[in-house]
């Protein structure tokens, strides 16, 4: 399909300023110059979990698996094996990926399957009308902590690149040029991509008087040395004051898991005779 | 009649299966039709490990207590089947660790004497025993030549050792059945799956569903699977939606406690109308129980599992031959139906060897399906009068594939009308009238023993083979639903007609089938129960239902 209209006439529900809204444009962007560069939007699909990211589902007018919370990960791991020539995009949220789902971001890093993780991290549950996160600071007084809480958030980008990431970036809702530069070179690169995105929450956690400041643009820093990826990644932890920087900090090539699980099929003839040699092995 | 009965023992780690499974080469080899039950504590090593191989001249699924042959490794072997020897009992043991009346194998003067490693020990012991059953050498060759992986020769010189110095103490007759595939249930599940055109399964290990697993990484490349071992069951059912979503026919497999983990994905499949397959292989529960011992447990469990309500298929086969060809229908009626398809097994059947009949089993096919004619624009849940929407895979031109788990309109996008989500829960609802009456074209219960007897065995499951052995020595009638959701109430009345004592067999402690049939107006007059982790022996179930039937 060519020239589609990519937005649904699904009625927006995201609360005015939200993040989500700079993420889905980008989205949209980034699909409308993939199809102008010949690629067929019909080969790409998009997943979510569950949360007001996940709504992006319901909006994009493409092939998209509205998901369980937390489950993104593993249905995109799924389609790309089933299906390795699909692109997989991946949006999901702090609170999917970051606690109810942890194990699946950890372990697709770990795979290195050529999905593409986009994380919406506004650092508050919004859809559940305003809990803490595992990226929320510490002391961060929601619902269900009112007294602020009493753990340190965990830096995802560490956590990335401990798990074997080969592409791990960061964003801002409010940088959107930048956003988009890494979205492009997120699905061009070929194994597991993580873009963690600095989302506003307009409702809950309206941060981007903080952010702003802070945040400034990756020169200088070389994204295929480990050890100045870990340096940078540690700059700011997601609770201190510091400098946020923004881009790729780091990547590499390395076999991807669906090249190495890819199972040559069989015809339906070539069964039945796998079938009658099993059983003759049997006897 | 013919009937023989084995048993090897020995130490976790003593290779007891694969010994076991020569043993009922052997027998399969001169014509019997076998039955091989393994025994195991969750444990690597030095636990008591047993096989019983039975063959017999009739279809069989349960072992007597009786032996007609003792194999043991060790003496703890002797000690704990004292119970099970006749007068007749040949007993032929490793002279160098077990003292013992019968006849003894010097199994490390015939290892120095061939400089064998002392794995093939077993080999001596198999030696032994087929020149005591009077089994011919050349079928000892055909056998090991055909199922020993490697170093066949040596295994045949350690072999043939000890059958040259044993006697022929207890003759077995041959039977008349040609050499037939031995499968385990777990395996005929593999290969069903197979033939309906399984493409990928995902499992994380869990016993007694690891040997499918096992079995379907070892062959995938023959097959054409791809199969997928990820972080948990979570993860496990997940991926498997996502196959599905890509048009490629999945399956998973794991056991209660896996399965529990599995049931935000199974409501999932539900919701998103996603076919997929699971094998759930019951074990002793609850928790993590009996690892390695059988039950039947899950059946309510199975029934109910997930939030929400949307068809499911369950099916319960009770030997190897029915796994093959009921894993085949499921797969491909989770397809047409777009629906989640169990097959419910156990370890008794999981892992239990059976003979399978060659010529039953069916060609592969795939059922052609309900797919998008192209004409835009493609809606996903296409609110047809089957209830059934046209499938289509990403990839396919202008199509718009959406899936999702809220409550969706027939494009798939989210919606919380409310006439909407009444719309597609009838649509959903629909499926499942369909779905009954396809099962009603399937031989979903069976009747067996003899069937104009007035008193009836129920069961389920593996119990069969057990309920089978007694019904023929007393005339009974038995009664086996296979499918158990959507459930086949007209056939089981049908099956039921002129029965006029109904007795449930259930290796569960509440009577989780009686419990079902209850529902439809089918209730059973007396319940046998066995909970303990161990199969109903036929033994123990003659004397239970000679009780009952007073």
């Amino acid at each position: 399909m060519t020239g589609r209209q990519l937005i649904t006439d699904a009625q927006n529900t995201w609360c005015p300023g939200c993040g989500n809204f700079s993420i889905q444009h980008t989205l949209k962007n980034v699909l409308t110059e993939m199809e102008q560069e010949g690629k067929s939007l019909d080969d790409v699909v998009l997943v979510s979990g569950i949360g007001c990211h996940a709504k992006i589902a319901d909006y994009l007018n493409i092939n998209s698996f509205y998901a369980l919370h937390g489950r993104a990960i593993p249905v995109a791991t799924g389609i790309k094996l089933g299906n390795p020539k699909l692109t997989v995009i991946c949006c999901t949220g702090d609170g999917d990926s970051y606690a109810e789902g942890l194990d699946h971001l950890i372990f697709a890093a770990k795979r290195n399957i050529d999905i593409t993780v986009i994380i919406h991290n506004n650092r508050v549950y919004g859809l559940t009308t305003g809990q803490y996160t595992p990226t929320s600071p510490l002391g961060f007084k929601g619902k269900s902590t009112p007294s602020g809480t009493a753990e340190y958030p965990f830096n995802p980008l560490e956590l990335m690149l401990a798990s074997g990431a080969t592409w791990i970036a960061r964003g801002y809702t409010k940088k959107m040029d930048l956003l988009k530069k890494l979205v492009v070179e997120g699905i061009a690169h070929r194994g597991f991509s993580f873009i963690d995105v600095l989302q506003i929450c307009a409702t809950f956690f309206p941060a981007a008087d903080y952010y702003t400041p802070r945040v400034y643009e990756l020169s200088d820093h070389d994204p295929t040395d480990f050890e100045s990826a870990c340096i940078k990644s540690r700059e700011w932890d997601y609770n201190s004051d510091a400098r946020i920087a923004l881009g790729t900090f780091f990547k590499r090539s390395l076999p991807c898991f669906d090249d190495k699980m890819a199972v040559h099929e069989t015809e339906a003839k070539d069964r039945k005779q796998a079938v009658e040699e099993l059983l003759l092995m049997r006897t | 009649m013919k009937d023989v009965s084995v048993l090897i023992g020995g130490k976790a780690g003593d290779g007891i299966n694969s010994a076991g499974a020569l043993v009922a080469q052997l027998l399969n080899h001169i014509g019997y039709t076998i039955y091989l039950y393994f025994d195991y504590p969750s444990l690597i090593r030095g636990g008591h490990n047993f096989a019983i191989i039975r063959g017999s001249e009739q279809s069989v699924g349960t072992c007597w207590n009786d032996l007609d042959f003792i194999l043991a490794l060790n003496n703890e072997t002797i000690e704990q089947h004292r119970d099970k020897r006749t007068p007749e009992t040949a007993i032929i043991y490793n002279a160098d660790l077990v003292k013992s009346a019968g006849q003894g194998i010097p199994v490390q003067a015939i290892l120095t004497g061939e400089n064998a490693p002392a794995i093939m020990g077993n080999s001596a012991i198999i030696g032994g025993f087929a020149k005591a059953a009077g089994i011919e050498w050349n079928v000892v060759e055909a056998v090991f030549t055909a199922h020993i992986p490697k170093g066949v020769d040596l295994n045949l010189k350690v072999a043939k050792k000890a059958y040259d110095q044993g006697e022929k103490v207890h003759p077995v007759s041959k039977g008349i059945k040609p050499p037939r595939p031995l499968l385990t249930g777990n395996e005929a599940i593999g290969m069903g799956m197979v033939k309906g055109g399984l493409d990928a399964y995902v499992s994380y290990p869990m016993t007694p569903s690891s040997s499918l697993l096992h079995f379907l990484a070892e062959y995938q490349e023959k097959f054409g699977v791809t199969v997928v071992h990820p972080e948990n069951e979570i993860a496990v059912i997940l991926m498997a939606l996502g196959f599905a979503y890509a048009g490629k026919r999945s399956g998973v497999g794991t056991s209660g406690g896996g399965f529990c983990l599995m049931t935000e994905g199974l409501s999932l499949a539900g919701m998103a109308e996603l076919p997929l397959v699971l094998v759930v292989s019951q074990r002793t529960g609850p928790s993590t129980g009996l690892p390695t011992y059988t039950g039947q447990s899950e059946l309510q469990f199975v029934l109910h599992a997930g939030q929400g309500e949307y068809p499911r298929l369950i099916v319960a086969p009770g030997d190897a031959q029915e796994a093959l060809f009921w894993s085949e229908i499921a797969m491909n009626v989770a397809w047409k139906f777009q629906i989640p398809a169990f097959i419910l097994t156990d370890k008794t059947l999981s892992e239990g060897t059976y003979s399978v009949d060659p010529a039953a089993i069916s060609d592969v096919r795939r059922e052609g399906l309900p797919v998008w004619s192209g004409s835009s624009p493609y809606l996903r849940y296409a609110d047809e009068p089957s209830g059934i929407s046209p499938l289509a895979v990403p990839g396919m031109k202008d199509a718009v594939i959406k899936v999702n788990s809220y409550a969706h309109d027939v494009a798939g996008i989210t919606s919380e009308a409310a006439d909407v989500v009444a719309q597609m829960t009838k649509k959903r609802l629909r499926k499942g009238e369909g779905l009954t009456r396809e099962m009603q074209g399937y031989p979903g219960v069976t009747i067996s023993g003899i069937p104009e007897s007035s008193t009836a065995l129920l069961c389920w499951g593996s119990t069969k083979g057990v309920c089978n052995e007694i019904a023929s020595l007393l005339g009974l009638r038995v009664i086996q639903p296979i499918i158990l959701s959507p459930f086949p109430a007209d056939q089981l009345k049908q099956a039921i007609s002129g029965v006029t004592k109904l007795i449930a067999v259930e290796e569960n402690a509440t009577a989780q089938l009686a419990t079902l049939a209850g529902q439809y107006g089918i209730v059973p007059d007396e319940r046998i129960l066995r909970f303990d982790g161990r199969p109903f022996s036929p033994d123990d179930l003659l004397v239970k239902i000679k009780e009952v039937m007073v």
